[in-house]
């Protein structure tokens, strides 16, 4: 399905010239299906964000191969979402028609059977009328997927997909997840859960602030490479030398 | 005394309060929704803030041309931009965030429209400035009223669907379409032109009252944006028609009568409404079972 692969050229991330992302290369293959992996504070989100074009880029440069970005599907931290605003499960499902109808057109009755159908494989079948408020955070996270189902987007981007939810709906959504893969859809989903990774991902981006290892999860995630990852986020120096490549974040 | 002289007379015996529940019906048709959108965005201070900054642009027009609401409402809309559009620069630009940066900006553009207008006019004019006249409507404002009525209308209509969006998701917005701004800077724009409706009827201070307090009443009974939008609008419309009903009788000032019996009706929210206070003291009966979607 999604033609060209994704490159990170020397790509550094920073947040008031501390880098969270540091000089990271490398490729999501088309088709690929990668876990990102790291402590907390390693730069996983942020990498996500630059990826979607939310974060400015300190140096180096992502090449999407001509991907637009509107066909890039991204799950944001569930935190980041106003659970409360007084909109319907169907009016959120229905956002990820935005390629068809978007500002101003209509919402046709196909967009709507579509958003009833992505709603029934997410498991929540006829709920389309409900005030978001009145879902519990799985049941959230799954209008969320229903979303995603609807934009039908070459390349997806989860930031912690299953932070704070049970298991049932962890394996409902890790199932569509996988249905995705097969359809040589790119995946990649920033994740904590070692042993799910391990079991649903093949690639495995290691991070901590700089790379660590990307390539099979297998190797990736040895154990020397998780010992390294922890002793790096471990140590923040607050004034550290300038990076030496001549360009203006720091190391 | 007769029902009809306490609730109709006031209207049918003077042009000027007719001319004035006109002004209000039309205020509470912009103010309503736009009142809902601001406390959506959580930017109910940021409508505050801008009604002051309105102020300096409002005292240029009144020093060029005395008190005429078109040349007084160009000069406000055209500080209430700037201010809007400088502290959006600033809090992209600097670590401020965009609270800090509009309570800077507002505060300095209070300051000196207050200086301007003080130069040159008496504080009967300042007065008039900063609390409006509502029973002083002409036709000529009664005209541009119903003009920024219109214009605020039509285009929350077109704008509505991304404008939420931006709104509830701006990260997906601007993954998707990549124009969230431009919408954002409508929004700021429709705030900026209401407030100067608003600004002839209760004067600058008081303007945001007639968004604020009916949004704030809404939230308190009401959930899904339609729903919002329309007891907003009618809890301005009866403010409006109450408060002049009431200031007529009692011989109060007009404006802060509206935006007391606006904040009456709040308190009555906080008491009565589902959300509110006192229903949540009061032990409720809930489902047996959860409920069927």
């Amino acid at each position: 399905m999604s033609a060209a692969p994704i490159s990170l050229k020397n790509l550094t991330v920073a947040y008031d010239r501390h880098a969270a992302v540091h000089h990271v290369s490398g490729t999501f293959a088309p088709g690929s299906m990668t876990a990102i992996v790291g402590p907390n504070g390693a730069g996983k989100s942020t990498l996500l964000k630059a990826l979607i074009g939310e974060k400015a880029i300190a140096s180096g440069a992502i090449d999407r191969g001509g991907l637009a970005l509107a066909s890039v599907g991204y799950l944001p931290q569930v935190a980041e979402i106003d659970r409360t605003f007084p909109l319907s499960v169907a009016d959120i499902v229905l956002l990820g028609a935005w390629r068809q109808g978007g500002a101003f057109g209509q919402v046709s009755r196909a967009m709507r059977e579509r958003g009833r159908d992505a709603l029934a494989t997410v498991g929540l079948e006829g709920f389309g009328a409900r005030p978001i408020g009145s879902l519990s955070s799985g049941q959230f996270r799954r209008v969320l997927f229903a979303r995603l189902l609807l934009q039908d987007a070459e390349v997806i981007l989860l930031d912690e997909p299953f932070a704070a939810i049970d298991t049932r709906t962890t394996d409902d959504l890790l199932r569509l997840i996988d249905l995705w893969h097969t359809q040589s859809r790119t995946v990649i989903a920033v994740l904590h859960d070692f042993d799910q990774v391990r079991a649903h991902f093949p690639q495995t981006l290691l991070i901590a602030r700089e790379l660590i290892a990307w390539g099979d999860t297998a190797s990736a995630m040895s154990p020397e490479n998780l010992l390294r990852a922890r002793a790096m986020s471990e140590n923040w120096d607050e004034a550290p030398e300038f990076c030496d490549d001549g360009h203006r974040h720091v190391a | 005394m007769s029902l009809h002289a306490l609730l109709v007379a006031p209207f049918a015996d003077f042009g000027f309060m007719r001319r004035a529940l006109i002004a209000c019906f039309a205020l509470a048709l912009g103010s309503g929704p736009i009142g809902i959108l601001l406390m959506l965005r959580r930017m109910s201070l940021v409508g505050d803030a801008m009604s002051h900054a309105v102020l300096p642009g409002a005292a240029v027009g009144f020093l060029v041309s005395g008190l005429s609401l078109p040349a007084m409402g160009i000069g406000g809309v055209v500080a209430g931009l700037a201010v809007a559009l400088l502290s959006g620069l600033v809090s992209r630009s600097t670590s401020l965030r965009e609270d800090a940066s509009f309570a800077s900006f507002y505060l300095t553009s209070l300051a000196l429209g207050v200086l301007i207008v003080s130069l040159r006019g008496s504080s009967v004019d300042l007065l008039h400035v900063l609390f409006g006249s509502i029973l002083a409507i002409d036709n000529a404002a009664l005209i541009l009223v119903g003009a920024i009525t219109s214009v605020t209308l039509l285009t929350l209509a077109v704008i509505y669907r991304p404008l939420i969006a931006e709104c509830f998701d701006p990260g997906f917005l601007r993954a998707v379409s990549g124009r969230g701004h431009l919408y954002h800077l409508l929004f700021l724009l429709l705030v900026v032109l209401n407030l100067v409706a608003g600004f002839q009827a209760l004067g600058t201070l008081m303007a945001v009252g007639l968004m604020m307090l009916p949004a704030a009443v809404a939230q308190l009974w009401v959930r899904g944006m339609p729903a919002l939008f329309a007891v907003s609008i009618a809890t301005a419309c009866i403010s409006g028609y109450a408060g002049l009903v009431i200031s007529y009788h009692q011989g109060l000032a007009s404006g802060p009568t509206i935006i007391l019996v606006a904040g009456g009706l709040y308190v009555l929210s906080l008491l009565a409404a589902p959300s509110g206070a006192f229903r949540r003291l009061l032990p409720r009966r809930h489902f047996a079972k959860r409920m069927l979607p």
